[in-house]
């Protein structure tokens, strides 16, 4: 690798030609602050948060931008430097709504971070004339308050280049200047697809999920109610950052505990119902194949997804599994079979679930996902707001033993587990496809072709002389085009597995926020996937259609993957959507 | 900024419509196309409404939201029609020395529209000016080619009632 010798702060350091200073400083143990600069999404330089002094320059320059050259003198820590951070905040705290006791964000806002490291005292020093906006809570599934926003495009940035829908952006201009939707539309009438990347790279607390924490508490209040809550794959691979553990670590067992301490009669596991879906989305590909059935199938797990194929390519929905998403399918059996082997009134059952999902919201909502003829899952929170809850009542979560989630619907395996990573529903269906198609035994439940975090993966499978050609991808804009080559002819899969949000679940959108300082020098996704695969690795039990509670279900309630009776409760519909609404 | 957001219905024609078509298919390819077609798109309209930059999203894929953050950027594209009758207040220096913020804010009141507003019969529009170099009249206002000088408050009345 070719290098560069620099000083910063007077030390000589080498570092690597074409790396900016903000990367350089990295190697020299000093963290540049940053506000608006997200590493690949937004990198615009234009909040100066991260202004260095270089010998020579005529001014400040915005280090997360300026590349290194041979000889460059750079001064990080200089009293012009710092009160020129200083006066920045200070400016932006003029305009922003300092309700920070109240806000959501408190303890992990960037900005408020920022102000407390540069020494900033008076945050009325510039108080003046002040834009005011109401609420835009017109959405399933957020809010968007932009009393608290700072213009620092991040979250337009994701909306547009990383998941390619570019439903906000900045309007207006000067003083007036805000991050809204075309002609003041509330965000609940446009294409939004409720992903929640946006909520993921807010700095600040202007960007939130609808908070559903209060409505748990009043239904685990109520002595009537039957209270039972399941966790998606990925929130256990995330939740403790949400308590200072590192990234990374798998968390499942204090989350078991934590949920039985906070009063759900039952915690189970949304990876049973992953194997589930396993069972019956293996089953539709397989009659796909062999019936000459409308190919390629593309799974429906990711309800961002799904919105985005209704309103983006609406004529493509035929291929959509009409699989119900894990959560949906477990929210199903949970008031049909599981209901009526206890003898549980459905109506008193309030179906619970922790997703690391902000769409989860949205999709509870949908028809066609009411198979007890009540709501399949009546309540979503997101990791987020799970953490809020154990904070508010004071379970000290970093003490709590590890326990085990209740039988028989906490029962999974291996393949449902890695279903938070991108690629993971990929091996899993691979993993009980394969071995239904040939009959044997797969000598390694290993696809490794399909793991990783790799915008878009493909790869070609032989089973029993049939080929499989399957595809990858996650974030929207990956998807685009990926389906653009499909409906092209360019390309041609049997199977498409498509997650939301860039790297699948565990960077989804619900997931606790992790600041733009850790994301630019942190591969988040990778680590919390491995937390998942590792998992996987230690299971007895690594495919979906060799979990015994499984096997229990369909021997008693639904007959075989893709019975009448599976499609009742197990299968929902779609409907076509447009872009603009005019 | 929902005050800038007409409720004047759009009257927009076939012919208007298929020109709007050609200028898009013109540029279409051209790197930075969204400008030259908005403002070809205003020549067309006169304005810009939403039924405009929904054609122009849906047929350069752009999200209509980047139509509108353009639009609402620069100051030479307006959302709202202009009027059958443009009533322009100039509040240049000389103009507003002699009271023509005045005059403005009571022409915002009496026609029920904020500057760049249109009335909803889209009879009226109303917009501030810089100036028009007719300051020996301060305060001026013109509508459309005629000019008003040394206005009070009190001659508005009379002056829109001859274009009612």
């Amino acid at each position: 690798m070719e290098t560069v010798n620099i000083k910063i702060n007077g030390m000589p350091i080498q570092a690597p030609k074409g790396a900016t200073i903000l990367e350089a400083a990295k190697l020299a143990c000093i963290d540049i602050p940053t506000l608006c600069f997200l590493k690949d999404i937004n990198e615009i330089g234009a909040c100066r948060i991260c202004v260095v002094e270089v010998k020579g320059a005529r001014s400040l320059v915005a280090s997360c931008m300026y590349p290194i050259s041979e000889g460059m003198e750079i001064t990080t820590n200089s009293p012009k430097v710092l009160s020129s951070r200083k006066k920045t905040l200070e400016l932006i705290l003029s305009d922003h709504d300092r309700k920070c006791l109240s806000c959501v964000r408190s303890g992990n806002c960037e900005l408020q971070k920022l102000c407390n490291d540069l020494n900033v005292k008076d945050e009325y020093l510039y108080d003046g004339d002040r834009t005011r906006y109401e609420l835009d809570d017109s959405s399933a599934h957020m809010v968007r308050d932009n009393n608290k926003c700072i213009l620092c495009r991040r979250c337009s940035a994701v909306c547009d280049k990383i998941q390619g829908i570019g439903v906000i952006g900045a309007n207006e201009r000067g003083f007036d200047t805000n991050i809204s939707c075309a002609f003041d539309m509330g965000l609940g009438e446009t294409s939004c697809v409720s992903c929640g990347q946006c909520i993921a790279v807010c700095p600040t607390g202007a960007l939130l999920e609808k908070d559903s924490t209060d409505d748990v508490f009043a239904a685990l209040a109520d002595s009537d109610k039957y209270v039972v809550v399941q966790t998606a794959p990925s929130v256990r691979a995330a939740l403790g950052e949400a308590f200072g553990l590192p990234i990374g670590t798998n968390v499942e067992g204090k989350m078991v505990a934590a949920l039985r301490r906070l009063g759900f009669a039952k915690v189970f596991d949304t990876d049973f119902a992953a194997d589930l879906t396993i069972m019956e989305e293996a089953n539709e590909l397989i009659e796909r194949i062999q019936n000459g059935g409308k190919l390629p199938l593309i799974t429906s797990c990711s309800p961002g997804w799904v919105k985005f194929c209704e309103h983006y390519y609406p004529d493509m929905l035929d291929n959509v599994s009409s699989c119900k998403s894990p959560q949906q399918m477990f929210g199903a059996i949970l008031k049909t079979y599981y209901a009526e082997k206890n003898n549980i009134d459905p109506k008193k059952i309030v179906s619970v679930s922790v997703m690391p999902c902000t769409a989860k919201k949205f999709e509870i909502g949908r028809e066609d996902q009411s198979a007890a003829g009540v709501p399949d899952v009546d309540i979503s929170i997101t990791t987020r707001e799970l953490a809020r809850m154990i904070e508010r009542v004071g379970i000290n979560f970093l003490s709590l033993p590890d326990e085990h989630f209740d039988d028989p619907l906490g029962r999974s395996t291996g393949a449902s587990v890695i279903f938070g990573a991108t690629g993971g529903v990929m091996e899993a269906a691979l993993r009980t496809a394969v071995e239904t198609i040939t009959g044997s035994e797969l000598a390694s439940p290993d696809f490794k072709e399909v793991r990783g975090t790799k915008g878009i993966k493909e790869a070609t499978y032989e089973a029993a002389g049939l080929t499989v050609n399957v595809a990858v991808a996650s974030g929207l804009a990956n998807a685009r085009k990926l389906l653009d080559d499909v409906k092209a002819g360019r390309a041609n899969y049997h199977f498409i597995e498509i997650m939301g949000c860039p790297g699948g679940c565990v960077n989804g959108g619900g997931q606790p926020q992790q600041p733009g300082t850790v994301r630019n020098f942190t591969d988040i996704r990778t680590l919390r996937a491995k937390a998942l695969y590792d998992q996987d690795a230690k299971m007895e039990v690594r495919k979906s259609h060799e979990n015994e509670a499984i096997k229990t279900l369909y021997a008693d309630y639904l007959g075989k993957p893709g019975s009448h009776k599976a499609h009742d409760v197990l299968h929902t519909t779609y409907v076509k959507r447009s872009v603009n609404m005019i | 900024m929902g005050s800038q957001n007409n409720t004047v219905p759009f009257a927009g024609t076939k012919e208007q419509e298929s020109a709007l078509l050609k200028v898009i298919a013109d540029h279409k390819d051209d790197k930075g196309a969204l400008m030259p077609i908005l403002q070809k798109a205003q020549g067309i309209y006169g304005y810009l409404p939403i039924e405009v930059q929904t054609i122009i999203s849906n047929e350069m894929n752009v999200p209509l939201e980047k139509v509108y953050g353009i639009v609402t950027f620069y100051s030479q594209f307006s959302l709202n029609p202009k009027g059958k009758f443009n009533v322009s207040v100039c509040l240049g220096t000389a103009c507003y020395v002699k009271g023509s913020g005045d005059i403005f804010t009571k022409l915002q009141e009496m026609l029920g529209v904020e500057d760049g507003g249109c009335t909803n019969d889209g009879h009226f529009s109303l917009e501030s000016c810089r100036c028009i170099g007719a300051c020996g009249l301060a305060p001026v206002l013109t509508i459309n080619e005629d000019v008003y000088g040394k206005l009070s408050v009190d001659d508005l009345e009379g002056i829109l009632a001859k274009y009612k």
